[in-house]
């Protein structure tokens, strides 16, 4: 046995008080296979002038099953359900580690221009010059802002950025001839979870270091550590506690003398921007997640992006495809193994998230060098003054000043009968949703609280009074107003064991 | 009559002559929640003391299960993978994992009492 | 800025009640030599929404894009007519700015649509059940190997011959790390069946796109059955969805792992990305829990109201870490949210019909190309796509028909590199494409070999 789950219950107690959830705003609405009918079609097609069968024999003769809907239909589905979300467009959405900030329309709009949403990745070079030249300039974008050598731009998301990183490191160290020896990745505790998954799926094996009491690397456990076997460090900075790494150029130095490689997870690169650059604090790769830091929305889960920089020891080995040449002579792409014998292969096809550059690029351009160091300064500032209106009735992890994240543990609902779980379903009431819960691992009972840099002042002055309230009523005792939240939602808490033991992934009929 | 042990990850073993049965302890049962799902090794798998033999799930963890000795499984409790609940409901009889064979009956020394895990368990 | 709420008043009040003087003193923790006193160098200030966009209108502009020319590339990524509502309903506030469900009391919208994701996804591939998605096509193939050599614990891999190419290489960069043997067969039209004498006891899974990469419909009976003898798994690729309404599902023909690209379905062409994964496997439990990615599944609340989560989570990277199926954690969200909408739209009868409508099409055009002299149709079967073999150098002759306006095809050296197969076009028609198009195509194509 070796986790516990902090006490999380994942099933629902019997209900005292049970509030139907009823609104002229927010009507039933069933299933799609509920509402919709196997003969419907909302769209208008050509109508055929043929039926041919070139189809080798391989015809479908059975209905698949889909049930479609007229448009008004549709429509009307689709927006109801929209209604049972919530989404930072409707209040702060302070999910630490996430950074859910303002996502700019005229991303939206820019991405949607036919010259880079209707191209074809195939369509021979000479017709999509405007569209490497695009790619081109988010390359120098995110060279300038982390100081680095490199971009490879096509991973998909965060952790097939970190992919990216520890493939490159796989293959510097595969091509000194160590791959044999070197195999461990030491990764902290307090690490995201796609951390230690990525070094496995790598062929690594995972090393955990502990965190100190202040909430960052142990040094002395760090360093007993060390040997010629490593692999590489993964260090998220800052980190997930919201602390930068004070030790971190020492970490650095002291990884390179054993002959491993720095991975930096980038994820929290907001906090950061124009404050300093990666390259100085002795990074080898880091992934940036262009749906946290550069504002590409979220969307329910993707789809990210994760653009990953290299230093000069890690450059040539970015997989294919990879754009080459310059706007004056004309752009490029290298897309075949013989194009780069360095890279260390391909990691999907085509050459990544076009659309998510296209938005990450106009946030850049909008904010430009000095409004992105505006950023972080305004995303830190936001997130220290909750940890100074906060800091009394919660219990801050750790002592100190916090970079773009708070982080509290449960020590301050101790013999109040609330948890963690509890008082953030108790925030869903309130009309927010939750922080980050019972995530990182090191703390108890984790709150982690990330507000980002697009929030007002009265926006936070709301979000403080509304979590001294709550801290205050469970404090008093008032303990079914945190044990039976939420009340006001479109649902109570849901049966996630049941949800687990029996499985029903799909619709039957 | 079996004798029965306790390991420091929570787990039991029910001890008869030069086999076992093994399961988790009730306390452990209760830390991690609403159980749904085990995955059990198969019979016939030769194990050292400390292998990883199976893995324990609730909704929002999943906790490996080590071999308390060595041995050889010969059975394991099937019915666990429909009804994985029986391990919340009875974690010291029906949910039981697996059954073994000892090939080291000396490692049983490394194991805890009745009374000296009660009192480790207070001690946490 | 006008993304910054905050005015100097303001942050002047807040670094009061933090109890610092300079913002710089919430930064001390940055090691004095690595501090930029003066912030980025190398970058313009912060820009109005109209300079931005008219930077980005002047770059739209040097592209050639698919509705302002006659249009016929395929390969992997397809051109079809979104509806309207589409576009309008994922830019709902609600849907665009929500992060992934892990509240499901508030999330029911996003849960919701996927539960009719998965659905979706299951009934077109004939399979038992499907992930919330994967990033791409490829990467879904490439999860879907690792997946089959968990279940089967075996760590060979074959590939068939009308793979993808860049399937083929993302599969075998991702998968290599973990023990797996990746055998590519040499690419060629007709020849997939090839792979049948080489499966033997150590094979995991084979893996087959049909239609594949040239257009070809292939039988998938065959290849399930010779796998199966072994004990080793068939994974279907798909790279055209709209494929599905006119041809049997992968699942009726004994696919065991149906791996799809999406895009075709709801997605534009966005220059090859953001796309959609599809993963569809067997019901049954050895194949769910070794799947990747997320589930969202059917409970109910504490009034015994119907409701969706996240379930079977204990697979992931951010429960079970290093041990997890995958490391993927964003996923495809909104692109499979586009994807669900426009096959509500077009239901049972609106696939078949679209896909009938392309097939149309596509044979329409087959014919009109193949009768220009010294063209030959290499693909008997195929579906909207087809293969040519030209009389001349694929490359140089898209190179001319881009000059007319026409975006004719995906040379087959494009994807498999230059040598081998320079003189082969790969053409896809969809119900995009009018008469006129493919008159102007077939008269261009003419002029130039002639």
């Amino acid at each position: 046995m070796n986790r516990y789950t902090q006490d999380r219950a994942t099933r629902p107690k019997p209900t005292q008080n049970s509030a139907k959830f009823a609104s002229a705003l927010l009507q039933e609405e069933g299933l799609l296979y509920e509402v919709g009918h196997a003969n419907t079609s909302g769209v208008d097609l050509e109508v055929l002038t043929d039926q041919p069968d070139r189809l080798g024999s391989l015809a479908r003769t059975t209905p698949t099953g889909l049930v479609g809907l007229s448009e008004p239909e549709t429509l009307r589905h689709y927006v109801r359900l929209s209604q049972r979300n919530y989404a930072i467009d409707l209040g702060l959405y302070p999910l630490g580690s996430c950074t859910m900030k303002h996502n700019p329309r005229l991303n939206e709009k820019l991405a949607r221009l036919a010259g880079f949403a209707d191209i074809h990745p195939l369509q021979p070079v000479s017709t999509v010059q405007g569209a490497l030249g695009l790619m081109d300039q988010v390359s120098y974008w995110l060279l300038q802002i982390t100081g680095m050598d490199a971009v490879a731009l096509s991973p998909k998301a965060g952790a097939h950025g970190e992919m990216c990183g520890m493939m490159c490191i796989r293959a510097a160290i595969e091509e000194k001839g160590e791959l044999e020896q070197r195999k461990r990745v030491l990764v902290p505790t307090s690490a995201h979870g796609t951390n230690p998954a990525t070094a496995a799926a790598c062929g690594f094996v995972i090393d955990e270091i502990p965190a100190n009491a202040g909430g960052r690397v142990d040094m002395a456990a760090f360093r007993a550590k060390l040997g010629p076997d490593i692999a590489a460090i993964m260090l998220t900075n800052p980190n997930t506690c919201g602390l930068f790494e004070t030790d971190i150029k020492e970490i650095a130095d002291l990884v390179h003398e054993h002959g491993g490689y720095f991975y930096c997870d980038g994820a929290n690169l907001n906090a950061i921007m124009g404050k300093c650059r990666v390259r100085d604090l002795g990074v080898d790769a880091m992934h940036i997640n262009l749906h946290k830091t550069f504002s590409t929305p979220h969307g329910g889960g993707g789809p990210g992006a994760g653009p990953t920089v290299l230093s000069s020891r890690l450059a040539r080995f970015a997989p294919l495809a990879f754009v080459t040449g310059d706007r004056a002579t004309g752009f490029a792409l290298a897309e075949h193994p013989e194009q780069s014998e360095a890279a260390f292969g391909r990691m999907c096809a085509f050459h990544g998230q076009m659309g998510m550059f296209v938005r990450a690029l106009t946030y850049m351009m909008s904010h430009g060098g000095n409004g992105l160091r505006q950023v972080s300064e305004d995303a830190v500032l936001n997130a220290n003054y909750l940890l100074a209106r906060l800091q009394h009735e919660f219990s801050p992890a750790f002592a100190g000043t916090c970079m773009h994240e708070a982080l509290f543990d449960d020590r301050f609902l101790q013999g109040t009968g609330v948890s963690t779980l509890d008082f953030s379903k108790a925030l869903i009431d309130e009309g927010y949703h939750p922080m980050t819960m019972y995530f990182p691992l090191v703390v108890h009972g984790a709150m982690l609280v990330e507000p980002t840099e697009t929030e007002s002042l009265h926006s936070l002055d709301q979000f403080a009074d509304t979590m001294l309230e709550l801290a205050k009523a469970a404090k008093s005792g008032d303990v079914t107003r945190f044990t039976q939240a939420p009340l006001t939602a479109p649902m109570r808490r849901l049966d996630e064991t049941q949800a687990a033991r029996n499985p029903v992934l799909t619709w039957k009929p | 009559m079996a004798e029965i042990y306790y390991s420091e990850d929570h787990e039991w073993l029910a001890v008869e002559g030069s086999t076992a049965k093994v399961g988790i302890t009730p306390y452990a049962a209760e830390q991690l929640g609403d159980i749904v799902f085990v995955e059990l090794p198969d019979a016939g798998r030769n194990v050292k003391q400390q292998d990883e033999v199976a893995v324990v799930e609730s909704v929002k963890t999943a906790s490996e299960i080590y071999a308390p000795v060595s041995g050889t499984i010969t059975a394991n409790n099937e019915a666990l993978e429909d009804t994985p609940e029986t391990v919340n409901e009875d974690a010291q009889g029906a949910g039981w994992f697996f059954e073994m064979t000892l090939s080291n009956p000396e490692e049983l020394a490394s194991l805890m009492n009745k009374s000296a895990y009660d009192e480790f368990v207070k001690g946490l | 800025m006008r993304y910054l709420p905050l005015d100097d008043d303001d942050r002047a009040k807040m670094r009061d009640r933090i109890g610092v003087k300079h913002i710089d003193e919430l930064f001390t923790d940055i090691p004095p030599s690595a501090r930029l006193d003066n912030g980025l160098a190398g970058l313009p200030n912060h820009a109005s929404e109209q300079s931005v966009e008219r930077h980005f209108s002047k770059l739209a502009a040097q592209n050639v894009s698919a509705g302002s020319a006659s249009f016929f590339c395929g390969a992997g990524a397809y051109r079809h007519h979104v509806p309207a509502s589409v576009d309008h309903l994922i830019q709902r506030s609600e849907f665009l700015t929500a992060y992934t469900p892990y509240q499901p009391e508030i999330a029911q919208g996003t849960l919701q649509t996927l539960f009719e994701f998965q659905t979706q996804v299951a009934q077109i591939t004939g399979m038992g059940v499907a992930n919330a998605s994967m990033y791409d096509g490829s990467t879904a193939c490439a999860e879907a190997v690792l997946m089959a050599a968990r279940i089967t614990k075996r760590n060979t891999c074959l590939l068939a011959s009308g793979l993808h190419p860049h399937y083929s290489a993302a599969t075998q960069t991702l998968t290599h790390t973990l023990g797996v043997k990746t055998t590519a067969l040499p690419p060629g039209i007709g020849r997939d069946a090839e792979l049948i004498k080489r499966i033997d006891a150590d094979t995991a899974c084979i893996v087959v796109q049909s239609p594949n990469v040239f257009g070809e419909v292939v039988d998938l009976e065959p290849l399930a059955a010779a796998a199966h003898a072994q004990g080793a798994l068939l994974i279907a690729v798909n790279t055209e969805v709209v494929s599905l309404g006119l041809l049997k599902s992968p699942g009726e023909m004994g696919a065991d792992i149906v791996a799809a690209e999406g895009q075709s379905i709801g997605n534009a062409l966005n220059f090859g990305g953001p796309y959609v994964g599809l993963l569809a496997c067997r019901d049954e439990r050895k194949f769910i829990r070794q799947a990747p990615g997320r589930f969202a599944g059917q409970t109910v609340d504490a009034d015994g109201k119907r409701g969706f989560v996240l379930t079977l989570s204990t697979r992931e990277q951010h429960i079970r870490r290093e041990k997890a199926t995958s490391n993927i954690c964003t996923n495809s969200g909104l692109c499979t949210l586009a994807f669900t909408i426009h096959l509500a739209l077009l239901g049972d009868k609106g696939l078949r019909h679209l896909a009938m409508l392309n097939h149309q099409k596509a044979c329409a055009l087959a014919d009109q190309l193949g009768a220009i002299p010294g063209v030959t149709l290499l693909t008997p079967t195929f579906f909207n796509e087809f293969t040519l073999r030209l009389p001349a150098n694929a490359t140089e002759v898209i190179e001319k028909l881009a000059a007319k306006g026409i975006l004719g095809g995906v040379p087959a050296a494009r994807l498999f590199g230059p040598g081998v197969m320079d003189d082969l076009l790969i053409i896809a028609a969809t119900e995009t494409n009018t008469e006129q198009d493919m008159n102007d195509f077939s008269t261009a194509l003419a002029e130039i070999l002639s």
